[in-house]
């Protein structure tokens, strides 16, 4: 920056910008950190992974992980293909309905997660009540306010109207106009949805636990109770599996020179 | 290259209304097999709407449009062939040019290798060739346009449709590539509808100028026929530069700085404006004070042509008069001159309007 300053003035700016980062990064690793020494860690001072080992070995770890598995498939399934369209459409026809959709969208975080979980209760059909399902539903609400913003912010980034017009005009169906120019151009952004989705059914724990439903999280929940340890050494492991993922998305998109956009919330 | 013969279109009385405002009130226009129409209007007229409907992008919402005598009013974009380049860049960033190029043919189930060719030969007709392979970003405005001509032609459309493809281009490049889109248009043989608000680009590449206000259009006519009788006096005033100079009309006369020339249309009130362009008006030095006098007040060059601003003692109105440079050497500012209308007929406005 200021080049005709003295050297000590622009140092300093430059040492403090470096102290907080040191900081901010402190401040994630530390508590990972010593929640992997924990995990690991037997009473007379010697290191295992025995925690690791009993966890995954447990039967209920697998059921619970197949459950959220599958839940995060569909979730994922299910709000990218009704916000993908939705928010491309709000773009093109309805911009000023965007704002009221966009409120709408936000409404889970204000709601609480109890209220959703009881209402949701209320309002689902008896032949789903039984089915864990039923959870993909609440989910899909859920993520709204991530899928929404981040598929928006990605739909801000191009000129939706003139290349669907563009599309349309030369023969493509709604579907192709999707599939082949709107998806690829947003493509970071259906990403950083997807992310937001998975991590969101990884880590939900109070309507799956209301809901008496044993998911990855209520599981977690469950085993902490009575072993500490383990509790821990799966928080570090989905911890481990959202930064792997994380990376996996990013590496596909990389291959389209384009950034990972998680959301657009910053 | 194929579809030397064109299609007709006919746009028969369409409507497009948005809230209070009529975005086009009654549009007529005919296009035969082959030939360019340039849409010419001042901004908002429903030039962009007027295309808009015809690519289907829009529906009207009352009228008809039919192309080859087949009414496609009601069919869908994508069903309607025909190709647009937009104002905008519309380029499919995730896409090479010539997979842009492409994609109509894509969409059409055309198999990789015809598409491909096809592409490469419509990317060499507008002169990409070597930037076949580049994304948009990678491409100069330009070049971007041209890229979109020709993936607009790679379908082989019924019409062609441009909408100010120019105008984002800078003055250089907007030339050059106005010729050539003539050129090509002229080789492909493709009936094409070109919106501008810039005349001349209009008249350089037009058979037929048509000039639109307020969602009608006023006079379709070959661009000379245009310039010199046009029909009404919006599009005297809106086609090429005109003097507005106050007159008094009396029995099919219009009178005006101390002349009477033969009325030719336009307002029939008893005080009007004369419409006269600014070679319809012939100069001489002269020592009289009259009506029909005036005094050279700037002279700007213009190469061949020299444009003198002469205010007139009538009424202090300032007049243009372009002349041979040669003619006009004399002409320095402070001179008195006496003023001649050449023009046979006089187009009238209403009073008051500017
Ligand atoms: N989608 C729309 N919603 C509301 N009004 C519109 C819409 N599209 C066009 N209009 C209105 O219709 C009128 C004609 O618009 P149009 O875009 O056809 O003008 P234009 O002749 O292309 O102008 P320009 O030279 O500025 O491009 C304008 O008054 C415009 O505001
Ligand atoms: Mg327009």
């Amino acid at each position: 920056m200021n080049k005709n300053n003295s050297s000590t003035v622009t140092a300093k700016p430059g040492l403090g910008l470096n102290a907080w980062m040191i900081a901010g990064l402190l401040f994630f690793t530390v508590p990972m950190f010593s929640a992997f020494i924990f995990s690991v860690q037997v009473g007379d001072g010697t290191y295992t992974l025995g925690a690791y080992r009993r966890m995954i070995s447990d039967p209920g770890f697998g059921e619970a992980l197949w459950i959220s598995a599958r839940l995060a498939i569909l979730t994922v399934a299910i709000a990218i293909g009704i916000m993908v369209p939705t928010v491309t459409w709000l773009h093109i026809r309805a911009q000023r309905a965007k704002r009221i959709v966009e409120f709408i969208t936000l409404l889970p975080l204000i709601i609480p997660p109890v209220v959703i979980a009881l209402g949701f209760l209320g309002s689902m059909p008896l032949w789903l009540k039984d089915s864990v399902y039923m959870l993909v539903f609440a989910y899909v609400v859920l993520s709204m306010p991530y899928t929404f913003r981040s598929i928006d912010t990605g739909l801000s980034a191009i000129d939706v109207k003139t290349l669907v017009d563009a599309a349309r005009g030369l023969g493509a169906s709604w579907r192709q106009v999707m599939v082949s120019i709107i998806g690829p151009n947003i493509q970071s952004a259906i990403f950083g949805a997807i992310f937001l989705t998975v991590a969101l059914v990884l880590g939900e724990f109070v309507i799956s636990n209301l809901l008496l439903w044993s998911t990855l999280p209520v599981w977690m929940a469950l085993v902490g109770m009575s072993d500490a340890e383990g509790a821990v050494a799966l928080s570090v492991m989905s911890l481990v599996f959202v930064w792997l993922l994380l990376m996996l998305l990013s590496s596909l998109n990389r291959r389209r020179k384009v950034r990972v956009n998680v959301g657009g919330l910053s | 290259m194929t579809n030397k013969s064109g299609s007709a279109v006919e746009m028969i009385n369409l409507q497009r209304i948005f809230g209070d405002v009529k975005a086009l009130d009654g549009l007529n226009l005919t296009i035969k097999p082959g030939q360019l129409v340039a849409l010419l209007g001042p901004s908002g007229c429903g030039k962009t709407t007027a295309l808009r409907l015809l690519a289907g992008l829009d529906l009207a919402d009352g009228g008809q449009i039919t192309v080859d005598g087949r009414d496609i009013t009601n069919v869908p974009a994508n069903k309607r062939d025909m190709g647009m380049v937009f104002q905008a860049y519309s380029l499919f960033p995730n896409l090479t040019a010539v997979e842009n190029v492409a994609f109509g043919l894509k969409v059409r189930g055309i198999s990789e290798e015809i598409r491909i060719k096809k592409a490469k030969e419509l990317l060499d007709l507008v002169g990409l060739s070597r930037e076949a392979n580049r994304y948009s970003h990678q491409l100069s405005g330009g070049q971007q346009q041209r890229v979109a001509l020709a993936r607009a032609l790679a379908i082989e459309p019924k019409v062609l449709l441009l909408d100010e493809p120019l105008s984002a281009l800078d003055a250089k490049v907007r030339t050059q590539l106005r010729d050539e889109i003539r050129r090509i248009q002229l080789e492909v043989g493709t009936t094409t509808l070109f919106v501008t608000h810039d005349q001349e680009e209009a008249m350089a590449m037009a058979d037929l100028v048509g000039v639109m206000s307020n969602g009608k259009l006023e006079q379709i006519a070959a661009p000379d026929d245009i310039y010199a009788n046009p029909a009404t006096a919006f599009v005297a005033s809106f086609v090429g530069a005109m003097n507005r100079i106050p007159a008094k009309l009396s029995s099919g006369k219009v009178e005006f700085l101390g002349q009477s020339v033969k009325y030719g249309g336009g307002s029939s009130a008893t005080t009007v404006v004369a419409l006269v362009r600014p070679e319809s008006i012939s100069v001489t030095p002269t020592k009289v004070n009259d009506s029909k006098s005036g005094t050279v007040i700037a002279r700007s060059f213009l190469g061949p042509q020299t444009r003198l601003t002469v205010k007139t003692h009538e009424h202090g109105t300032h007049l243009h008069v372009d002349m041979a440079s040669s003619d006009a050497l004399e002409l320095t500012a402070g001179t008195n001159v006496s003023l001649t209308i050449t023009a046979s007929t006089v187009l009238t406005d209403a009073d008051g309007k500017n």
